[in-house]
């Protein structure tokens, strides 16, 4: 199978992704550049962490217009599956593939550090090798990673079992003292109604080798592609 | 003489060089002329007070590809077709009146410097000082240097794995930011900040020119503080966004046959870099000002020359070839405008509206005057140095109360809170991340990887110019040695007082004459380096603070050793020494007596040859696979170094000696060439061996384990107490 990484002017985390997937998973991974428009030839879109065109304006607000988002949309729409790490998760917010939006940090700075996250929902293509209530240890680095929505939002999210990650400690106790940026219900992760579209702000591909700290986001690099190969078979 | 004092003034230069000036041209230069010298000749461009100190660094070594000062920055061979290019750089007085701006600005500047060099940027480290934080003004400075260094760096997806950060009445008025990157160079791609022919066309690529940061480098480099106050338009603002396209673009550019050459646009804008390119190429140079894109209108040749602002870069481009650059540049949707070309001859030729402005040949520009000193040593300072520190008074607090303090101190505390706003894991190749005495990156592709760190204590230097240096020298390679790093090469950021000022060149000199003394006896050389004078505030000049960035090689990157305790029950080692406790004569300078006492005094000291011998034992130790963990004891001594291994590692200690009458110095003493290891204790045998073969003291002095800190029978306190003391004293100081 192969990936497409999205790389808008502004995305950094672009190359660490193609590391995680290609350097230690051994799948194909290819760059797609923000101008382009036919993305048919991948199996799944990896939208990266980054400052899409520096943010300005809001988070992913631009990156939204971009040619390459209208191709996301409609591969998207069609069932191909989307990932959004971080930055990519704003823009899936912007792009209307996700509901809710992704506030300034409640303590208004930047925060990198190791989070743990619950699976929530362990039968999505993203976490199907994970199990529910598990922790995955994986860092975040953001200053607008608070995941805010209106209540019957929250409702249908909650409802529909749509929210994949929470942030917890590291017996995956859920507490507002872990929270790290002040997101509705700890939410770290979503995934849309099809569950094809799925937006995390911590970074999976950061955690991808022991010798950097742990390996946990292999996890749902592999469960994806697990679910990929068996789709394609 | 035509030329008014306040003209000279506005460009920094004295009387004495305008003189020379009119001896070398033959003739009065015109406004744009002097306006030229006047960023030239700075200290920042021009090195005046320090170009012939620094001639006397040691800069050789076999792994040495580009030497210092021949490009933007050093170059030292890894191996494995890796090679690094790394530099520190102040932006301190900007900071000083802008402290968002200056800070991002610096770091932005110092990225610059190395991707100009074909290099990718993989660390950035920053070395900060500032007043005590229980002052208004302080915190303003803190928040926002923090904040500009946060904004910029994480934007731009370069990790911020460490440095650090120091507080001391000394720096009230006029706060130290020095950032330091390090870049990786595969296969030998090499750029050059040069042109290959003449007839090699000068383009320039990223950012429109504005009329931010004129006179940045005369101006406020130049100057004290105090004249600074109605200088803010002198400070650029940065674009990390627009840094981040432009590195992309650059590197990628080396990749196109027809680009030559490759220089950052930094310090005294298109004038520096340009004629800096000439002068490097050999060749004369025509400059067409009317070609450089304007980000407003109306701009002077003048202003337009030596404007700073931020995001640029010039290429130097084989004629006929451009046509793929500027195809690259425009991907990226950067501007890219032809705006001279280098020629025959040895002049610079600035074009405005189709008349030659100014001719004048690149070398009576670059060669700014030197000026040498010997500074004798200050009565004041053979008094500070002779106190008799057993005469100090004890504390009143209790042990337990003193090192809860201490491990409270605003300058021990943990950093946590200032770096959880970096981003250090961006490129995924953090090993150690921040918080220990080193940072470790791996290289990917490789079983290498390096270590980097900086240090300076300033106090130190203060008290002893010369020692303190090398002592400076011996700590960024000490904290490299601890994770197992062999040392490889220094940068150094010279932040100093008035160099007109007698004190201030003896401090000079004398921490010059350090740094050589202890790179020769670590036969490591200097690759690069920065100078900035003038830094002071109320007519006090800021102690000597000889900024020394480190950069270490690991064979394996696995076999790296970090500060936390491990196990419980690993016998805890000190090696360097055979008593567990330090001695009076070890408070010399230290924070100790800073913070409790108000005093910085004493006859700080070093045994170099110890100190070599102790690192590399250590670093045997450490790629032997016999160490625990280890950690460099420095600011406070062996009592906080013990305590934060053990929060770090969760577990406590045991130390076997109690303490003696003066418990103050036993714990606090900040005596040199000291390592703390934790063993297992099938290994200390073996740590003892190496340590004997190479005539190193060692002693075991507790073991690992429990729930609290014990010093034999004078003091015991539950390791969550240190725990919160050291977590939290950084942000309990820093807000009300």
């Amino acid at each position: 199978m192969k990936f497409g990484i999205v790389v808008f002017p502004g995305t950094w985390s672009e190359k660490d992704t193609h590391h995680a997937v290609s350097g230690v998973l051994g799948h194909d991974a290819e760059y797609v550049w923000h101008g382009d428009e036919k993305i048919d030839q991948y199996d799944a879109i990896v939208l990266p962490g980054g400052f899409s065109y520096g943010d300005f304006l809001r988070c992913g607000a631009i990156a939204r217009f971009s040619p390459v988002m209208e191709a996301v949309i409609a591969f998207a729409e069609r069932g191909g599956p989307v990932i959004g790490i971080c930055n990519g998760f704003q823009v899936l917010c912007e792009s209307g593939l996700l509901p809710g939006v992704l506030m300034r940090n409640d303590h208004l700075e930047f925060r990198c550090i190791w989070t743990d996250l619950r699976i929530e929902n362990d039968s999505t293509m993203f976490t199907s090798t994970a199990t529910k209530g598990q922790t995955l240890h994986i860092p975040m680095s953001h200053g607008e990673g608070n995941y805010q929505a209106d209540d019957s939002t929250i409702e249908r999210l909650e409802g529909n079992g749509q929210i994949v990650f929470r942030y917890a400690d590291a017996a995956g106790n859920v507490t507002p003292e872990i929270n790290p940026n002040g997101s509705i219900n700890n939410i770290a992760g979503i995934v849309n109604e099809r569950g094809n579209v799925m937006g995390m702000m911590p970074h999976p591909e950061k955690a991808c080798e022991k010798l950097i700290g742990g390996d946990d986001g292999n996890i749902i690099f592999s469960s994806m592609i697990d679910n990929i190969v068996a789709s394609l078979a | 003489m035509t030329v008014s004092q306040e003209t000279l003034d506005e460009i920094a230069l004295s009387r004495s060089e305008y003189e020379t000036i009119i001896d070398r041209l033959g003739r009065e230069p015109n406004p744009l002329e002097l306006g030229l010298f006047g960023a030239l000749w700075s200290e920042h461009c021009g090195y005046k007070h320090t170009k012939a100190l620094l001639r006397t660094l040691p800069s050789s070594s076999d792994l040495l590809l580009v030497a210092p000062g021949a490009e933007n920055a050093g170059v030292i061979d890894l191996g494995d077709g890796l090679a690094v290019a790394f530099k520190i750089e102040s932006h301190n007085h900007p900071s000083a009146i802008e402290p968002f701006e200056g800070a991002a600005t610096g770091v932005g500047g110092i990225i610059r410097d190395i991707f100009a060099m074909g290099a990718r940027p993989i660390a950035l480290l920053n070395s900060l000082r500032f007043g005590q934080p229980d002052d208004a003004r302080t915190r303003y400075l803190l928040n926002g240097v923090i904040g500009g260094i946060s904004s910029y760096g994480n934007c731009i997806g370069i990790p911020d794995v460490g440095g650090e950060i120091f507080f001391s009445d000394t720096y009230k008025g006029n706060p130290l930011v020095n950032a330091m990157c390090v870049g990786l160079i595969e296969d030998g791609k090499m750029a050059s900040a040069s042109a290959k022919e003449p007839g090699d066309l000068l383009i320039l690529v990223g950012a429109d020119t504005g009329r931010d940061g004129i006179h940045g480098a005369s101006g406020l480099a130049s100057r004290s503080f105090e004249e600074q106050a109605e200088m803010r338009s002198a400070v650029q603002v940065g674009n990390p966004f627009l840094e981040k396209v432009l590195i992309e673009a650059c590197i990628e550019s080396l990749d196109l046959p027809g680009v030559v050459g490759l220089q950052d646009c930094g310090a005294a804008g298109i004038t520096s870099a340009a004629i800096e390119m000439a002068e490097r190429s050999g060749m004369g140079l025509k400059l067409v000002i009317d070609d450089v894109p304007r980000r407003e209108e109306g701009m002077t040749p003048y202003q337009v020359m030596l404007s700073e602002s931020q995001e640029r870069m010039l290429l130097a481009v084989t004629p006929g070839m451009e046509a793929p650059v500027f195809e690259l540049f425009e991907k990226w949707d950067l501007d890219a405008t032809v705006i001279g070309e280098f020629e025959m001859g040895e002049n610079v030729r600035i074009y405005d509206q189709g008349e030659e402005v100014s001719s004048t040949p690149v070398i009576t520009l670059t060669d700014a005057p030197e000026y040498k000193f010997i500074g004798t040593k200050p009565e004041w300072l053979t008094k500070l140095q002779n106190v008799d520190l057993s005469k100090t008074p004890m504390p009143s607090e209790s042990p337990e109360e003193l090192l809860l303090k201490m491990l409270a101190a605003p300058n021990i505390a943990s950093r946590f809170p200032i770096y959880r706003q970096y981003d250090y894991h961006v490129q995924t190749n953090t090993v150690v991340e921040p918080g220990g005495d080193a940072a470790v990156l791996r290289l990917k592709g490789s079983k290498r990887g390096i270590a980097v760190s900086t240090d300076c204590n300033g106090r130190i230097c203060y008290l002893d110019p010369e020692v303190g240096t090398v002592i400076a020298v011996a700590e960024a390679c000490r904290n490299l040695s601890v994770t197992g790093a062999t040392p490889l090469a220094l940068t150094d950021g010279l932040n100093f007082g008035n160099p007109e000022t007698a004190d201030v060149q003896f401090q000079l000199t004398e921490s010059i004459a350090g740094m050589s003394r202890a790179a020769e006896a670590f036969d490591i050389p200097i690759v690069s380096g920065n100078a900035s004078m003038y830094n002071q505030s109320m007519d006090v000049d800021i102690f000597p603070t000889p900024i020394i960035g480190s950069l270490g090689l690991l064979e394996d990157v696995e076999k790296h050793s970090t500060v936390e305790f491990k196990s419980e029950g690993d016998a805890i080692v000190l090696l360097g020494t055979d008593s567990t406790w330090d001695a009076i004569e070890g408070i010399a300078g230290s924070e100790y007596l800073e913070l409790i006492h108000g005093k910085v005094e004493g006859q700080p000291s070093i045994d170099l040859d110890l100190e070599i011998r102790t690192q590399a034992v250590c670093r045997e130790a450490v790629e032997a696979g016999l160490v625990a963990s280890g950690h460099d004891v420095s600011d406070g001594g062996i009592a906080v170094a013990i305590a934060e291994s053990a929060i770090i590692g969760g577990l406590g200690a045991v130390i076997d000696d109690s303490l003696s009458d003066r418990w103050d110095a036993a714990m606090f003493g900040e005596s040199q060439s000291r390592i703390l290891l934790s063993v297992s204790s099938d290994n200390v045998s073996a740590v003892e061996a190496l340590a004997t073969a190479s005539n190193v003291p060692m002693k075991v002095i507790g073991t690992v384990g429990g729930d609290s800190l014990t010093f034999g029978d004078s003091l015991s306190i539950p390791l969550a107490d240190a725990d919160d003391s050291w977590k939290n004293g950084f942000t309990r100081a820093t807000s009300d």
